[in-house]
C-alpha cells in the first residue's frame, strides 16, 4: 500500500468569464455561431490576435503540483479568488482540472457546505439519512451512527420537524453533525467551521482533532488562521492560482499574514469598465492610509488609520451612502461605519470623483489582521452599488514599548479592540492593617 | 445486499467498513468519448434509492388530496376524451369502450410525460448539489423518473378499476406488460438525459418541455387508435417509440385484436437508440455541469 494519499501534478482549471457569467439561451447561441466568422474577419482585418478572447479566460489554479502523505492534515491559506476552492472542487470531482492530474488513494469525502443536500421539507432524521447518502455514506453506516450524529447536534425533540422550521443555529449543528460522521479515507473541508455560535465551533474544532487522532488524511481551508495551526501540521500557501510555498503550519500561517502575501493594504481598479459597482456608482481604490498619508500592510498600534473608499459618480442625483466592516482573522466582525461627513450626508451628489475616508482612532484596534468590506449604497430607495469583502487587509502591529493597552504584559491578550482605557486607582493605607504572617 | 422499502429506526449493528482495500482513483480532464460509468452508478444505487425516496415524501408534502393526484390526473383527462373524442366526435376504439381505452393509455403516457419534465428538470434543480458534492451525476435524472413509478401503480389501480367495471377480464397477454413498461421507461430516461444535460447550457429547454409533451400526447394514440392508419404506415408511425407503448398497453390489457407487432419493434430500436445516444451526450457534457449551471 502507498504512503501517499493524494498527489497531484501541474493541475490547472481554466474558466471562461463571460460564459459563466450570462446565463446562454438557445437563440443566443444561435446568433454567436452565425457572428462568429464575421468577428474572426474583423480581426484578422485588424491584424489582432487569432486565438480566443484571452481577456475572458481566467486560470482560477495553475501547476498546482503537491504530495499529500497518508494521516496528514493539510491546510490550504489565501486570500479570497487564490484557488483554494477550485483546487478542493477538482480533487472533490465536482469539476475537472483543465490540465493535469492527481492521483487520490482512497475514499474521498467533500465537505464544502454544512447540509449538503439537506431538504427544508424534510424532517431531520429524514434529513440524516439524505444528506448522509448525498455525502457518499451507506445506509448501513448511518444507522450505525444515527444516535451519535443526534447526539452531536443536540437537536433532541426537533427530531421529527421539517428542518425548514429549525433555526439556523441548529440546522448547523445538524448539518455539521453528518459531515462530521464521514467516515472516508481522505477529507476535503471549506470553512465548514466559518458559521454556527462559538460554543459550536468549539465543539466542531474538537471533532476536527479526533478526526486528525483518528489517523484520515484531511485537507482544510479555512480563513481562520488560529484553526490552521491548531489543526493542521502542514499548510499549503496559494496565491493567484499559484502554489506559493508549503511547509509547517505556523510558518506558513505567519508568512501569510505578515508577508503582505494575504490581502493587501490598498486596492485599485484603474478600468471603470472593470471596477466594482453599479449603475450609479464605480468603485476606484480603497486603501488603509496612516495620517502622513503612507499605505502599509502593517501599522502601528498607537496611530490612527484611515479608510479610504475612492470611487466615481456615473449617475448623478443619489444620496450615496459609503461604509465599511472590519473583521479580524477569527472572524470576528469588529465594527461597522457609516459615512457620517455632513458636507455630503443626505445630499444628491453630482458626478465626479469622491474620496472618503474614516478615521479608526490610534489604540483602538486589537494586534492582529483586520479585514475590510466595502459597501457603498444609493439610499431612499435603497440601492447597493458596492459590496466587496475582505477587499484589503493590514496587520496591527503592538511594538510593546509599554504604552499600549499591553502595558508590562507580553502573552496573547484576547479581544477584538484594545482601547487605552483610563485606569483611576484608590489607595488608602490606613485600612491594610490586619496582613497575613509571613514564614 | 439489502434494501427495504422503510427507514428502520433502530441502529443496526453491523460492523465498521473495513478499510483493507484502499481504492485508487486518477482525476485527470477527460476527452471524447469515455465509458458510461455504469459500474459507478451501481456502486450508488443506494443514493437512487434515497434520492427517490425524497422525491417522493416531498411531492405530496403540504398538498391536500396527497397522492390522490396521481388517480385524478389521468382520471379528468380520460373524462374530458370520453366525452369529446368518445360521445361528441365519435372516435373508433377498437371495440373497447371508450373511456378504459383512453384511460389504458393515459397510464403510460403520464408516466412518460411527468418524467420526461421531472427528469429534464433534474439537473437544474438540483444544482445546488452538483456544485457541491461528487456523485454519479445519472442518478439525478434516473431517479426523478423512478419517482414517478409509484404515480404510475396508483394510476394502475385506477386502471385496474375501471376494466372491472366494464367487465374486461385479463388474459395471458398481461405477462407482456411489463416489457411496454420498460419501454416506457427506457423512451423517457432517454429523452430526460438529452434534455436534462442541454437544459443545463440552454434554460430554453423549460420552455420547451411543456409545448414538446403537449405536442407528443396528440402524436401518440391516445385519444384515437393507430389502427386508424394502414401498414405500412402503422409500423412507421412506431417511430414514436410512446405509440408502441401505448398501443402495447391496450394489446396486453384489453384485448384489442390489432396485435401491435412490427410498430413495437420500431418503437423499441428507437426507445434504444434515444437511450444509448442520450446516455453518451448526458456523459459528455457532464464534466462541464458543476461549471456552467
Amino acid at each position: 500500500m502507498s504512503e501517499i494519499a493524494i498527489r497531484a501534478e501541474g493541475l490547472a482549471k481554466e474558466y471562461h468569464l463571460g460564459a459563466a457569467q450570462k446565463t446562454t439561451t438557445f437563440r443566443e447561441s444561435v446568433v454567436d455561431l452565425c457572428a462568429a466568422p464575421f468577428r474572426r474577419a474583423r480581426r484578422v482585418l485588424r491584424r489582432g490576435p487569432l486565438a480566443t478572447d484571452q481577456d475572458e479566460i481566467h486560470w482560477a489554479l495553475k501547476d498546482a503540483s503537491f504530495e499529500i502523505r497518508r494521516g496528514e492534515v493539510v491546510g490550504l491559506v489565501g486570500r479570497n479568488g487564490a484557488g483554494k476552492s477550485t483546487l478542493l472542487k477538482i480533487l472533490s470531482r465536482i469539476t475537472e482540472p483543465t490540465l493535469g492530474y492527481a492521483d487520490i488513494h482512497g475514499r474521498i469525502g467533500s465537505l464544502l457546505e454544512v447540509g449538503t443536500g439537506f431538504h427544508a421539507e424534510l424532517t431531520g432524521r429524514e434529513n440524516i439519512f439524505l444528506s448522509g447518502a448525498i455525502l457518499g455514506m451507506k445506509k448501513a453506516e448511518i444507522q450505525q451512527k444515527f444516535d451519535e450524529i443526534v447526539e452531536f447536534a443536540q437537536i433532541g425533540r426537533f427530531l421529527d420537524t421539517p428542518v425548514k422550521r429549525y433555526s439556523s443555529g441548529m440546522f448547523v449543528r445538524l448539518g455539521f453533525a453528518v459531515a462530521a460522521h464521514l467516515e472516508s479515507e481522505i477529507l476535503l473541508i471549506d470553512e465548514v467551521l466559518a458559521v454556527g455560535d462559538a460554543r459550536f465551533q468549539k465543539k466542531c474544532l474538537s471533532k476536527m482533532e479526533d478526526i486528525q487522532q483518528g489517523g484520515r488524511t484531511v485537507i482544510f481551508v479555512s480563513h481562520n488562521m488560529s484553526a490552521i495551526t491548531r489543526i493542521c501540521k502542514r499548510a499549503i500557501l496559494l496565491e493567484e492560482g499559484r502554489i506559493v510555498s508549503e511547509g509547517p503550519a505556523e510558518q506558513i500561517v505567519s508568512s501569510y499574514l505578515t508577508g503582505g502575501l494575504g490581502t493587501k493594504a490598498s486596492r485599485e481598479w484603474p478600468d471603470i469598465t472593470r471596477a466594482p459597482g453599479g449603475d450609479i456608482c464605480r468603485l476606484r481604490a480603497v486603501r488603509a492610509r496612516d495620517r502622513d498619508g503612507s499605505v502599509s500592510d502593517s501599522v502601528d498600534i498607537r496611530r490612527a488609520i484611515g479608510i479610504e473608499i475612492e470611487f466615481d459618480v456615473i449617475q448623478p442625483g443619489f444620496f450615496l451612502l459609503p461604509h465599511f466592516y472590519m473583521w479580524n482573522d477569527q472572524g470576528v466582525l469588529i465594527l461597522g461605519a457609516n459615512d457620517l461627513d455632513p458636507a455630503w450626508r443626505r445630499r444628491p451628489r453630482p458626478v465626479g470623483r469622491y474620496v472618503s475616508t474614516g478615521w479608526i482612532p490610534g489604540n483602538f484596534l486589537a494586534e492582529g489582521t483586520v479585514f475590510v468590506d466595502i459597501s457603498i449604497i444609493a439610499i431612499e430607495p435603497t440601492i447597493s452599488q458596492v459590496w466587496e469583502q475582505s477587499i484589503i487587509g493590514f496587520q496591527v502591529v503592538d511594538s510593546m514599548d509599554g504604552d499600549t493597552h499591553r502595558g508590562d504584559w507580553a502573552g496573547p491578550q484576547p479581544g477584538a479592540v484594545r482601547p487605552l482605557l483610563e485606569w483611576t486607582t484608590r489607595y488608602d493605607e490606613a485600612t491594610a492593617v490586619d496582613s497575613p504572617p509571613r514564614m | 445486499m439489502e434494501s427495504e422499502d422503510v427507514l428502520p429506526r433502530e441502529v443496526a449493528t453491523t460492523g465498521a467498513i473495513p478499510d483493507d482495500r484502499i481504492p485508487t482513483l486518477r482525476i485527470q480532464p477527460s476527452s471524447g468519448w469515455g465509458s458510461l460509468g455504469l459500474g459507478e452508478l451501481w456502486a450508488h444505487r443506494e443514493l437512487v434509492y434515497f434520492f427517490i425516496w425524497r422525491d417522493l415524501k416531498v411531492r405530496y408534502k403540504q398538498t391536500a388530496l396527497g397522492a390522490t393526484w396521481a388517480l385524478l390526473q389521468p382520471l379528468a383527462t380520460m373524462i374530458v376524451f370520453s366525452l369529446f373524442f368518445g360521445r361528441l366526435a365519435k372516435m373508433p376504439s377498437d371495440g373497447v369502450p371508450y373511456p378504459v381505452f383512453s384511460y389504458a393509455a393515459l397510464v403510460p403516457w403520464l408516466f412518460f410525460a411527468n418524467g420526461l419534465s421531472q427528469g429534464a428538470n433534474s439537473l437544474v434543480g438540483n444544482a445546488h448539489l452538483l456544485t457541491k458534492v461528487y456523485f454519479p451525476r445519472f442518478a439525478l435524472p434516473l431517479s426523478s423518473l423512478l419517482a414517478g413509478g409509484a404515480d404510475f401503480l396508483v394510476a394502475f389501480v385506477g386502471l385496474v378499476g375501471l376494466m372491472a367495471y366494464f367487465g374486461i377480464a385479463l388474459t395471458s397477454r398481461v405477462l407482456f406488460l411489463p416489457a411496454f413498461i420498460l419501454l416506457a421507461l427506457v423512451t423517457s430516461l432517454g429523452v430526460s438525459l438529452w434534455l436534462a444535460a442541454v437544459n443545463v447550457q440552454f434554460r430554453d429547454v423549460r420552455h420547451t418541455v411543456p409545448f414538446l409533451t403537449q405536442f407528443w400526447m396528440f402524436a401518440t394514440p391516445i385519444a384515437y387508435p393507430s389502427s386508424l392508419l394502414l401498414e405500412p404506415w402503422r409500423t412507421f408511425y412506431g417511430i414514436n417509440p410512446m405509440a408502441g407503448v401505448v398501443e402495447g398497453f391496450r394489446w396486453a390489457l384489453l384485448g384489442v385484436d390489432s396485435p401491435p407487432g412490427t410498430m413495437v419493434a420500431v418503437s423499441a430500436a428507437v426507445a434504444v437508440t434515444l437511450l444509448v445516444t442520450g446516455a453518451y451526450y448526458f456523459r459528455r457534457v457532464e464534466r462541464t455541469f458543476a461549471d456552467i449551471v
